[in-house]
């Protein structure tokens, strides 16, 4: 058991300061623990977004130390915490209160994107038939839990707020999970170059590293869907046989 | 969309970070400064990349040179009067771009030395920025095509890496070279050297290199998403996959295997160490 120091971002609407707290940190604390005894203790305004509790909802998604993290799965045991624990916002969403952004970004941004599009039922019944290797590809994605730290930490909406422009690695692994469906036939690809800048992304690979699901959204989302819009765009080979396979057919 | 961010120290190299977060940028930065300025020195040499059947990575293939190793000719008439002559300046812009192009090392050098991002969640240099989504970065798109070319050269550098292990009976540095490439007429014989094996070594990192490459591994099944009709993309598709997850390793040890394979040849034949001979 330790008293530790606690800085935390206080403020409304993007204006604001950090302010300390002290309160003591107990064996198997994770820090949004600490933040909800600084609630109890000493700052009952203090406003935070949280849910589970257990790293499956996204919703306690901010800054340890600089890191984008969730606070519910930051063990305060894993920090220097001799050296007191920093606590921001999501810096690449509209700032709201304290530790609270608007992330309805990535709700618009979604909505734009081309829903599930399936081919026709295989059986007479309505129902269809896949191969478990072809769902593979796209199971890993299901697995994100839109905590949007991905899109927090990329320099695109981060540092240069390309939000109009670019939908972010969130949305990039939501359209890979769309595109690499075995059953769906819809086509996203000029969306994705023209309206959803996946050009912008220069595969610095920031969004797999802060990704609490693990998911390799660089190499196995986003870098397969810039290839796609290669063989669609960029390469004139592909398009030359693209063009005699028609034409064959 | 309008951004109201909490007012946090912004700019080059702003963070909250803690960690030596520019410590991995600054190293990439050093490492890969270090290869440019050793290749490019290395390939305007034109003498020492070759002793016996050894031949420089870096060389290879010798299309046109005064080694016994060449394919074809001396230096070509065509060659630019103003251009110094090295048969590596001929090859070596295909291996170089296919790096320059490479998914990995674009994120790295991204990062090293452009600063874009200097580091995750570190304050940028620049405003502006338009990535690979415009001119001229939107070049990088061709990535697969210096992927065929690497493909090619693998197997001039495979020929390279055999033909380490068979050591001619005469010294070639004796050998007055004739147009053809002479060593189907030369006597050899079996054997291993330090040189053999580390012709071998570089060549098997750059093959784990190029074959781990992420356009390769879109173009044997990744475009597909009924890889389970096609048993042949499905298991090039795992096999590229399996290797694509070290990728990242796979590119910096194959530089570093590509500089020591060709400073290497370059000591023996400058005279500067023996090849030690086990057999």
């Amino acid at each position: 058991m330790a008293k530790v120091n606690f800085k935390i971002w206080r403020g409304e609407k993007g204006d604001g300061g950090y302010k300390e707290y002290t309160t003591e940190v107990t064996e198997g604390m994770v820090v949004l623990d600490a933040v909800h005894q600084i609630q109890a203790e000493t700052a009952p305004d203090l406003a935070v977004r949280w849910n589970c509790k257990a790293g499956k909802c996204g919703s306690c998604s901010a800054e340890i130390n600089g890191k984008p993290r969730l606070m519910c799965m930051t063990r305060c045991s894993d920090l220097p915490l001799h050296e007191g624990v920093t606590i921001e916002p999501m810096q690449a969403f509209p700032h709201l209160r304290d530790l609270v952004t608007d992330v309805s970004f990535n709700y618009r941004a979604k909505k734009q994107i081309k829903p599930f599009k399936p081919r026709k039922p295989d059986a007479p019944d309505g129902t269809w038939r896949m191969s478990q290797v072809d769902v593979e590809k796209a199971q890993e994605f299901r697995k994100c839990i839109e905590c949007y730290l991905c899109q927090n930490v990329c320099h695109v909406l981060r540092e240069h707020a390309k939000h109009d422009e670019f939908i972010g690695p969130r949305l990039f692994v939501y359209s890979a999970a769309l595109e690499m469906h075995p059953l769906d036939t819809e086509d996203r690809l000029k969306d994705l170059k023209d309206r959803d800048g996946i050009g912008y992304c220069n595969i610095t690979k920031c969004c797999t590293t802060v990704c609490p699901e693990h998911i390799t959204i660089t190499d196995n989302a986003i870098i397969p869907l810039k290839e796609r819009v290669v063989d669609a765009f960029y390469d004139p080979l592909a398009k030359l046989f693209r063009g005699l396979g028609k034409k064959k057919s | 969309m309008a951004q109201a961010k909490p007012g946090l120290a912004r700019g080059f190299g702003k963070t909250s970070r803690r960690d030596a977060w520019w410590v991995q940028s600054a190293a990439t930065a050093v490492v890969l400064t270090l290869f440019i300025v050793y290749a490019t020195w290395a390939a305007f040499q034109n003498a020492n990349y070759w002793h016996d059947n050894y031949l420089s990575p870096f060389y290879s293939p010798e299309i046109f040179g005064q080694s016994p190793h060449r394919w074809f000719g001396p230096k070509p008439g065509w060659w630019p009067a103003v251009l110094p002559f090295s048969p590596a300046l001929i090859i070596l812009p295909f291996p170089a771009l296919f790096r320059f192009t490479c998914y990995y090392y674009r994120g790295a050098y991204y990062k090293a030395m452009w600063a874009d991002p200097p580091a995750c969640a570190v304050g940028e240099p620049r405003n502006a920025y338009t990535g690979e989504h415009g001119w001229p970065l939107i070049v990088q798109n061709v990535h697969r095509y210096f992927l065929y070319a690497a493909l090619f050269f693998l197997l001039f550098l495979w020929h390279d890496a055999w033909k380490a292990f068979w050591f001619p009976i005469q010294q070639m540095s004796n050998y007055n070279p004739r147009g053809q490439n002479p060593f189907p007429d030369v006597p050899v014989k079996f054997g291993v050297g330090l040189g053999s094996l580390v012709l071998l070594l570089n060549t098997s990192l750059l093959t784990f290199y190029t074959l781990s490459c992420h356009s390769l591994r879109h173009l044997v099944g990744g475009r597909r998403d009924d890889l389970s009709k096609s048993p042949r993309s499905l298991l090039c598709y795992t096999c590229v996959s399996g290797l694509n997850k070290n990728h990242m390793r796979f590119a910096w040890f194959s530089l570093f295997g590509v500089m020591l394979a060709d400073l290497y040849v370059r000591l023996v034949a400058s005279g500067v160490i023996k090849d030690i001979r086990f057999f």
